[in-house]
């Protein structure tokens, strides 16, 4: 600090080697901020010549492409026609028409049409149990877990499938569309969290059999493609078990992505689990915690909370993994698609392009709000796991 | 209180009992020839340089550290593979770490209450109650809602402290409680632990806090090199150490 500093000779006394201080200072309100728009701009835009032409060649590119997107999707669309006729006409956009006369075919498949309120039960009740789970506010947990985890399989299943005398039968060779997506999807991310955590607490096992088996699944799953772990699944499941016991078609794809998803979460839980401090394993036994609660009350939770962005990653990446079992003769939301702008009514050549733009918006919103929800759960977990 | 037969059904004048034990790290011969019997409401100071084995040794009381010659028996129950003996051991023995290792994600009460309601099946408010006593007797039942994070260290090793007496422990064993503590919170945690002695507690204590070990120690039990070399009075330890090794020891940490 430079001697002739102004604001040091107010204290004269400051400058000499011996201080006392006399009078206490008085807490005061931080400084108010006062930096406007331009301020900010300035500071985060243009701070340095090159972050300026970073800035300037962004827009640029945004000025390039954002008009021609725009006059594509929305002021050159075609949003309502009978048939595929305006839609074949030269420089026009997206035929949202289309999407909006097929789109019954996008979310049901070939699912009968007069009994889809079933799946639109199916669906919607399942969205008021996860909605129920996810948002902190809303009371009894505990119930809507029984109710999502126990009840709803089995009366999702029911509806959707049929119950003896009661609902007619509609076989999953008719499921379809959006219906089938969201039910792998689901599937796949509520099993492997399950699986995952047996499997991750068994590569750590001192078992030598149970470590064995863990790792040689969770390897052996992690080196083949999905694709290949569906095939597999389609053609194998049948023969391991008896004749009348052959899981059904779309069963068997279900399995192969859970466990899948589950070799993947594995190891990302194990990663939790080797990043817990050793200290946090003897706090517990040393209170004679067994085994068990101490994974259940201690470790799982802190693990698990820590690993949570890698765990949504594994989620994200199934929720559109979930397209491949099209490949197994699944009939997925995006095979609904892929069908339905064939249909020569329709055909034309803006047809591909508008369903697959319906398509990612579609598994945009859901894994985008995946990815949200999870930073928002880590903020809330975070109050607590400050050391 | 215990479903599981005792060995000797007498009540049980020695609480620990360590019979020739022995302890390897790989082929590090880190306990050699340990015999110590501490009886019932004892104290017991063990010191010794670092790296001594003062932590294996009393690791292995609770089983933490597993023992490969010898026998342990903690209150009447040897201490084998038998995961029921362990967990028994445990339930009776309680811990205090130089880390404090509670918790993070739950609160000081939860910490408390956690062993009491899932391993002593008590219900949860009689679990509290008692929580909130020990956190009042170790003067913070105000912090009872907060996260371990949010207090002081000493604070800290006062929870786990009180953490540990909701178990209702017959042992309570101490691994350097405050080597990990600044200077000033130190004295807050001996405080506890004196007030604890006071009470006929049977402690195990490892620490270099020697006006500590003056006050509360029935005995000091010095070790170097994996072995004991000297068990002594406090009186006799400090102001006539036997052993030439005692005499080093003592010389450099008392000046
Ligand atoms: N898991 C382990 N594997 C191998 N060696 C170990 C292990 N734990 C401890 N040791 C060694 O055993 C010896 C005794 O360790 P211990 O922690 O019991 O010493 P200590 O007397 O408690 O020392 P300090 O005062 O530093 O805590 C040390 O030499 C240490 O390096
Ligand atoms: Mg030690």
């Amino acid at each position: 600090m430079s001697q002739s500093d102004p604001k040091l000779n107010i204290n004269s006394s400051v400058r000499q080697n011996v201080f006392v201080r006399q009078e206490s200072i008085a807490a005061r309100q931080p400084p108010i901020p006062t930096r406007g728009v331009l301020a900010w701009i300035n500071d985060n835009l243009f701070a340095t010549p090159l972050s300026g032409f970073v800035t300037l060649a962004c827009i640029a590119l945004v000025a390039l492409v954002v008009p021609d997107l725009i006059r594509y999707l929305f002021i050159d669309a075609i949003w309502s026609a009978e048939d595929g006729v305006p839609c074949r006409v030269e420089g026009t956009g997206a035929c949202w028409a289309f999407v909006e006369r097929k789109l019954s075919f996008f979310v049901y498949g070939s699912y009968p049409r007069e009994m889809v309120w079933r799946v639109n039960l199916t669906l919607l009740m399942g969205a008021l149990l996860v909605g129920w789970l996810l948002i902190p506010r809303l009371p009894a947990k505990r119930l809507a877990s029984v109710l999502f985890f126990i009840a709803y399989p089995v009366a999702g299943y029911w509806l959707a499938y049929g119950f003896e005398g009661v609902l007619p039968k509609v076989s999953t060779n008719l499921w379809g569309g959006v219906f089938v997506s969201l039910l792998v999807a689901l599937v796949g991310i509520v099993m492997s969290l399950p699986i995952g955590i047996v499997l991750a607490l068994g590569r750590r096992s001192h078992m030598p059999i149970v470590k064995f088996v863990s790792i040689v699944l969770i390897e052996f799953v992690r080196g083949v493609p999905l694709i290949t772990v569906l095939f597999m699944a389609n053609t194998m499941l049948p023969l391991f078990v008896p004749q009348e016991l052959t899981p059904d078609r779309l069963l068997r794809p279900l399995i192969g992505v859970s466990i899948f998803t589950g070799a993947y979460t594995a190891e990302t839980i194990r990663a939790g689990l080797q990043a817990m401090p050793k200290g946090q394993f003897e706090g517990a036994m040393s209170l004679g915690l067994s085994y068990w609660q101490m994974m259940r009350l201690i470790i799982l939770p802190q693990a698990l909370t820590m690993v949570i962005p890698g765990i949504v990653n594994s989620f994200i990446s199934l929720f559109k993994d979930t397209t491949l079992v099209a490949v197994v003769g699944i009939f997925d939301f995006l095979r609904a698609i892929e069908v339905a702008r064939l249909d020569p009514v329709w055909a034309g050549p803006s047809l591909s392009t508008t369903g697959y733009v319906f398509a990612a918006l579609f598994y945009w919103v859901f894994c985008y709000s995946m990815s949200r929800y999870s930073q928002n759960l880590e903020a809330r977990l975070a109050v607590g796991r400050r050391r | 209180m215990s479903v599981h037969p005792k060995l000797q059904p007498v009540v049980n004048e020695i609480a620990v009992d360590l019979i020739g034990v022995n302890k390897w790290y790989g082929g590090f011969h880190v306990l050699r020839d340990i015999h110590l019997s501490v009886k019932r409401g004892e104290k017991i100071v063990i010191c010794g340089p670092s790296g001594s084995g003062k932590s294996t040794m009393i690791r292995c009381v609770n089983r933490l550290e597993e023992h490969q010659q010898g026998q342990i028996i903690v209150d009447g129950v040897e201490l084998t593979k038998d995961l029921k003996r362990i967990d028994e051991v445990r339930r009776e023995v309680g811990m205090v770490f130089q880390q404090f290792n509670l918790f993070p994600h739950l609160t000081v009460l939860e910490n408390c209450t956690l062993a009491p309601i899932w391993v002593r099946k008590m219900p949860q408010k009689q679990a509290e109650e008692i929580a909130m006593h020990y956190l009042s007797r170790v003067r913070i039942p105000e912090q009872a809602h907060k996260y371990p994070g949010q207090l002081s260290g000493g604070q800290q090793q006062r929870v786990a402290i009180a953490r540990s007496l909701c178990m209702f422990p017959k042992i309570m064993m101490f691994d350097e409680p405050t080597s990990a503590l600044d200077p000033e919170m130190v004295k807050e945690v001996l405080e506890t632990m004196v007030e604890l002695a006071h009470e006929g507690m049977t402690m195990m204590c490892v620490t270099h806090e020697m006006n500590f070990a003056r006050q509360i120690a029935d005995r000091i039990v010095f070790m170097d090199r994996g072995e004991i070399v000297e068990i002594n009075t406090p009186e006799e330890f400090f102001s006539n150490p036997q052993h030439e090794r005692t005499k080093i020891f003592l010389g450099q940490i008392l000046h």
